[in-house]
């Protein structure tokens, strides 16, 4: 199946078998292997890439259904040297232990503060009005498709806090 | 992964047409391609149905019409949703996480399968996943199964939390078949008790392709979705219930209820809501609608809790909605 993704604003061309998914497309195909592979069934969130501007599981997705899509991994949030707000937020605040969770928690979090400020509600939010503070007990709801085995839960929240600040 | 046909549909209906020769339709892919991970699912082919215009949210006849292909983050964010629906922005909310309702559709949500543990493993028999194999949930672990609507063939729930708020809600659920013809089916209507077929789990045709959900001009009143999980975030319910309830001095003048968690099926009982409507907005008349909406419950090993706990987020649901209307 001929696909073409345009991944962190360069064109790709893929002929692969349409098993492969949008995961292993990025990993085995591009060796773009910042997205990591945790459960493979959109539970853990390691694989979290920014798909037109959302956050989605790229394990359930298949890249040929990704045709002309843009497509933004870890790789294109930022690079040593030339960090993300939320990249450095994370080395500052150590939002991680292994740090295999932590491309996804990038990426997830890169477009869930877009979706703040798009005034998505959340579950948690005290209304479905449109104005929403960025509190720890919010940052928890919006990021929970993200999964933290080291549990640096607090820092990961810390950091968020800290780069949404310094964002405004 | 088995391999399969990747078919991209170009018009509805030839998404519809392919699905009749016997592809499988997928379009945010959450729940199937999971499935097809672990082979409960294997179709020959596929037909991708995501470049369709089904992607609008449009006033329709005083009430809303949401294109199937709208995504739940989409969904729940909408302002009239937000405005005149906001239950169903609650429910969207308490579902999955931001990554899945980002990929996940209206039309997908309403297909979703199953969560039983049994159903998803295929070491064990299973009379929906292989019909006539027989259901290991019934002396097995039933914490997520249906109380309610079950059969001795299956006691598995529906896992869904959209469609409860839009059961509540009065939807209708638009379809086009092979042929062309449209047609309308009340959601109320739209999902099969599992009886001896628990493998058929919807009044769908095959090559039906669900293009629209269709909500009434928006109720009176106050509406909620509380949702009850072993977890406080991404996890399927134990039980839930939408509400609405309009006020009518001290008496309860309408309501609608929808519960999850609980049933075979997103599960609606007129008759617990009869017992609602024109009574005084009390703790007895709540625990008697209660009694009416239990009084078939059929529990296993692990779900009896689920009988007082359904009892409770009942009347827990409809004193803060009813009491909010009387202060």
């Amino acid at each position: 199946m001929k696909t073409s993704l345009a991944i962190n604003g360069e064109v790709h061309n893929l002929d692969a078998d349409s098993r492969t998914t949008l995961l292993d497309a990025l990993r085995d195909h591009f060796d773009l292997t910042g997205t990591k592979k945790g459960c493979d069934h959109g539970q853990c969130g390691a694989c979290t890439v920014i798909v037109n501007g959302r956050r989605i599981n790229s394990c359930l997705s298949l890249a040929c259904m990704h045709d002309g899509d843009e497509i933004t991994t870890i790789e294109g949030i930022g690079q040593p040297g030339n960090l993300s707000d939320l990249q450095a937020a994370f080395v500052k605040h150590d939002g991680f232990q292994c740090g295999y969770c932590t491309p996804g928690q990038i990426c997830s979090a890169t477009a869930m503060l877009q979706e703040v400020k798009d005034g998505w509600p959340s579950h948690v939010s005290k209304s479905l009005g449109g104005d929403y503070d960025l509190t720890p007990e919010e940052i928890s709801e919006r990021m929970s498709g993200n999964l933290c085995r080291c549990a640096a839960y607090p820092n990961i929240v810390d950091a968020i806090r800290d780069a949404a600040g310094a964002g405004k | 992964m088995r391999p399969f046909d990747y078919i991209r549909a170009t018009d509805p209906a030839h998404a519809s047409t392919q699905a009749a020769d016997g592809a499988v339709i997928i379009a945010g892919g959450t729940n199937l391609l999971d499935l097809m991970k672990l082979e409960v699912m294997a179709p020959d082919a596929l037909v991708d149905i995501n470049r369709l215009n089904l992607k609008q949210i449009t006033k329709h006849d005083g009430g809303l019409r949401i294109g199937a292909l709208v995504t739940n983050s989409d969904l729940a964010a909408d302002k009239t949703v937000r405005a005149d629906y906001p239950a169903l922005s609650m429910a969207l909310l308490a579902g999955a996480s931001g990554q899945l309702r980002n990929k996940a559709t209206t039309g997908g949500n309403l297909l979703q399968r199953t969560r039983c543990y049994y159903f998803y493993d295929t070491a064990m028999p299973c009379n929906k996943r292989e019909p006539g194999t027989g259901c290991r949930a019934m002396d097995g672990a039933t914490r997520l199964h249906a109380i309610l609507g079950t059969s001795e063939h299956c006691v598995a729930s529906h896992p869904s939390d959209m469609a409860v708020a839009m059961q509540m809600l009065d939807a209708m659920v638009e379809v086009q078949s092979p042929d062309g013809a449209v047609r309308q089916i009340p959601l109320s209507d739209f999902y099969r008790l599992p009886g001896d077929t628990p493998h058929i789990e919807t009044v769908l045709h095959p090559g039906d392709l669900i293009t629209a959900v269709i909500l009434p001009k928006a109720p009176i009143g106050r509406q909620t979705y509380r949702k009850v999980r072993d977890r406080a975030s991404y996890a399927f319910a134990v039980v839930s219930v939408a509400a609405r309830v309009q006020m009518d001095g001290k008496n309860i003048g309408d309501v609608g209820l929808a519960f999850g968690g609980i049933g075979s099926r997103p599960w609606r009982d007129m008759a617990c809501e009869q017992a609602l409507i024109d009574q005084p907005a009390t703790k007895e008349t709540f625990a008697r609608a209660a009694d009416i909406l239990l009084k078939d419950a059929a529990p296993r090993r692990d779900n009896a809790f689920k009988v007082p706990l359904t009892r409770r987020t009942l009347i827990a649901t409809l004193t803060e909605l009813c009491g909010k209307d009387t202060a």
